[in-house]
């Protein structure tokens, strides 16, 4: 009747049963937030403000307060799009190519990684934006028909690909989310007390019933999403890195970049989701759904793509030697002792090497250094997009353009922004929105429950 | 279709989703045709035990895909070859084909665009769900940890029913008419 290896260790610890799935899940939304949710709030909103004051400030003066010059024209506004593109890959790779590969583990993590993917490009989308000279005029990457005589946007250029691809990622898992947290919105209006709560609820989960033909849809919709998403991910960042590969510059110009960018978004964005529930766990008492097992699974992931990167690194330092071309040899020579180096070493140390702890067991099995790693990763990915842009930009063909880069109190105080926004967004959806899919969840209680992974042992079939 | 005589209904409610499935096995078995089925989560098994057909809205998916590379390869044709047919870094804009390369992001990103969102809305269409509307479950507790089976009585006898019905492990059983 039903067979798991019993090498299998459990997903949901303890004697759960449906309805404690329920309780637990819903346990946030019902209650009041604690007084440590507030001040962590109101620390968020402070960041987010002060950001909003500094985008406000360049968008009225202009681009000149930022540390820019004219060698150097993308620096920490480009290198936080791509990181923040970056870490909201993970979101999309757990809930999809997961979900491919029948990965049970995914379900108690997936909807807080799909939230930390939609408030991170959020974050990603405001950079373009802001980054433009004339923002105003925004509305004219799109092309709609106009008084011009019809004048269009050119096909060729990587950043009108990065609109197409920014805002199909975007409007495509928002979409997925949503349509895997209506039947969970449901069971909230169900439960439902207060007749405020109960009308929002309702508007949220669009009538929702569980009827039996809308499940096998459910189904199939969240398969062919999930098919479609596995392409759009790896894609995004992709054209995403056709910024820096289809330009001339060298350091930049390199096949190497699609594949590359795709395994250092994954483990920044992986990194990402351990950071956030490793707390997220511990302050809503989820330890039974997001166990140690599952942390474990997620330092594996980052140790495998960690080690892409380091693969990625020796290839480029490989090929730059093997090319013969003196502007790539220097490009990589100057990355590892020009005045960058410190970018460059710490980028390495961490992205190379701090991966490869995972390999003992008890290290990644250790929450309090998985937390610590995953912080270590982020660092070391936003370096890694700082070392691509900046030393390739500020040293390239003439030597009578060369200069250097260092950031305004507007570059960082913009960043700090974001941070802010990001955490105000998971905030309020994590008081707010059931953070684990428990319809999911429930389907795989009866397989991978530890109370009844016990009762089949003791009965005899697995 | 409105009819004049309203459909007798015998809702089930089960406490577990393999009691349930047996449940609609026994009552299928029997004659009787169940309408309709409310649960917390999907229950694997269940359509071929209901008898439901395969959903279609894969294949829905992929026309709308075709449609969205359709109207990627229109766009950057009729604008970049056809209407300003110009010298921008020296890519060749004589032919579609010459340029296309440049154009497999674009035609890339709108095949999934259309393929996802209008696969969702036929998914929100199909089902009645928008925003706002009544829930459509009978039984608020199926959002939980319960599972409802409705029964249309039809021509068939009600204690034969019932009995089945009991004997199968439902933990409630109520009657009502739609």
């Amino acid at each position: 009747m039903h067979y798991e290896a019993p090498i299998r260790e459990p997903l949901i610890n303890g004697d759960k049963s449906y309805h404690d799935i329920t309780v637990d899940v819903a346990r946030p939304v019902e209650t009041k937030a604690p007084r440590m949710w507030w001040i962590v709030f109101s620390l968020a909103l402070i960041a987010f403000l002060w950001g909003i004051g500094c985008i406000l400030y360049t968008i009225g003066v202009g681009i000149g307060t930022w540390g820019l010059n004219k060698t150097v024209g993308w620096a920490w506004d480009i290198t936080n799009f791509v990181w923040w593109v970056g870490i909201g890959h993970a979101g999309t790779l757990i809930s999809a190519v997961l979900l491919l590969f029948r990965q049970k583990w995914r379900m108690s993590i997936n909807r807080s990684a799909e939230a930390m993917t939609i408030f991170s490009v959020i974050q990603a989308a405001l950079f373009p934006g802001i980054h433009m000279g004339r923002i105003w005029l925004a509305y004219f990457v799109f092309p709609i028909p106009n008084q011009f005589g019809s004048l269009w946007v050119n096909f060729n250029s990587p950043l009108l690909w990065d609109v197409f691809a920014i805002s199909t990622y975007f409007s495509v898992s928002v979409v997925f989310w949503y349509v895997g947290l209506i039947p969970d919105f449901a069971m909230i209006r169900d439960r439902a007390v207060r007749p405020v709560t109960k009308h929002i609820y309702k508007i949220l989960s669009f009538g929702w019933g569980g009827k039996a033909k809308h499940w096998q849809r459910f189904e199939e919709v969240s398969l062919v999403l999930a098919g479609l998403a596995t392409p759009l991910v790896l894609s995004v960042h992709t054209i995403v890195s056709m910024d820096f590969a289809t330009s001339v510059i060298p350091g930049w110009h390199t096949t190497i970049f699609p594949p590359y960018f795709v395994a250092g978004a994954i483990f920044s964005g992986f990194a990402m989701v351990n950071t956030l529930l490793i707390i997220v766990r511990k302050v809503f008492k989820m330890e039974d759904y997001i166990t140690v097992g599952h942390i474990e699974m997620m330092n594996i992931i980052i140790m495998l793509t960690g080690s892409i990167v380091g693969v990625a690194y020796i290839t480029e330092l490989f090929i730059a030697w093997y090319s013969g071309v003196e502007y790539e040899q220097y490009a990589f020579l100057n990355r590892a002792t020009g005045p960058y180096w410190w970018a460059y070493w710490s980028m390495m140390t961490c992205n190379v090497f701090s991966p490869q702890f995972m390999w003992f067991k008890k290290l990644r099995t250790s929450l309090m250094f998985s937390f610590f790693i995953s912080i270590i990763v982020n660092i070391g990915m936003w370096f890694e997009r700082f070392v691509i842009i900046v030393t390739s930009l500020h040293r390239d063909y003439l030597p009578s353009s060369w200069s250097m880069f260092s950031p305004t109190f507007v570059d960082i105080g913009i960043f700090v922004g974001t941070i802010g926004f990001f955490f105000v967004l998971f905030l309020l959806y994590a008081r707010t929105f059931p953070v684990i899919a428990q319809a999911e969840l429930k389907t795989i209680l009866k397989s991978s429950g530890e109370n009844y992974k016990k009762l089949h042992e003791k009965d005899g079939h697995h | 279709m409105a009819t004049t005589k309203s459909k007798q209904i015998i809702s089930a409610l089960y406490d577990d989703d393999d009691v349930l499935l047996k449940g609609i096995k026994d009552v299928r078995d029997k004659g009787f045709n169940v309408d309709e089925v409310y649960s917390p989560f999907p229950i694997h098994g269940l359509d071929p035990v209901m008898g439901l057909k395969r959903t279609r809205i894969a294949i829905a998916a992929f026309l709308y895909g075709v449609l969205g590379l359709t109207t990627a390869i229109a766009m950057t044709y009729g604008m970049l070859i056809v209407d300003w047919p110009m010298n921008i870094g020296g890519k060749p804009s004589f032919t579609w084909g010459e340029n296309m390369p440049a154009f497999v992001p674009i035609m890339f990103e709108l095949t999934v665009f259309f393929a996802a969102h209008l696969m969702v809305w036929t998914y929100f269409a199909k089902n009645g769900l928008y925003p706002g509307r009544k829930a459509q479950n009978p039984d608020p507790r199926t959002t939980d940890d319960k599972f409802l089976m409705e029964v249309d009585l039809g021509r068939g006898d009600k204690e034969e029913l019932m009995t089945l019905l009991r004997d199968s492990g439902a933990i409630e059983i109520s009657e009502n008419s739609k």
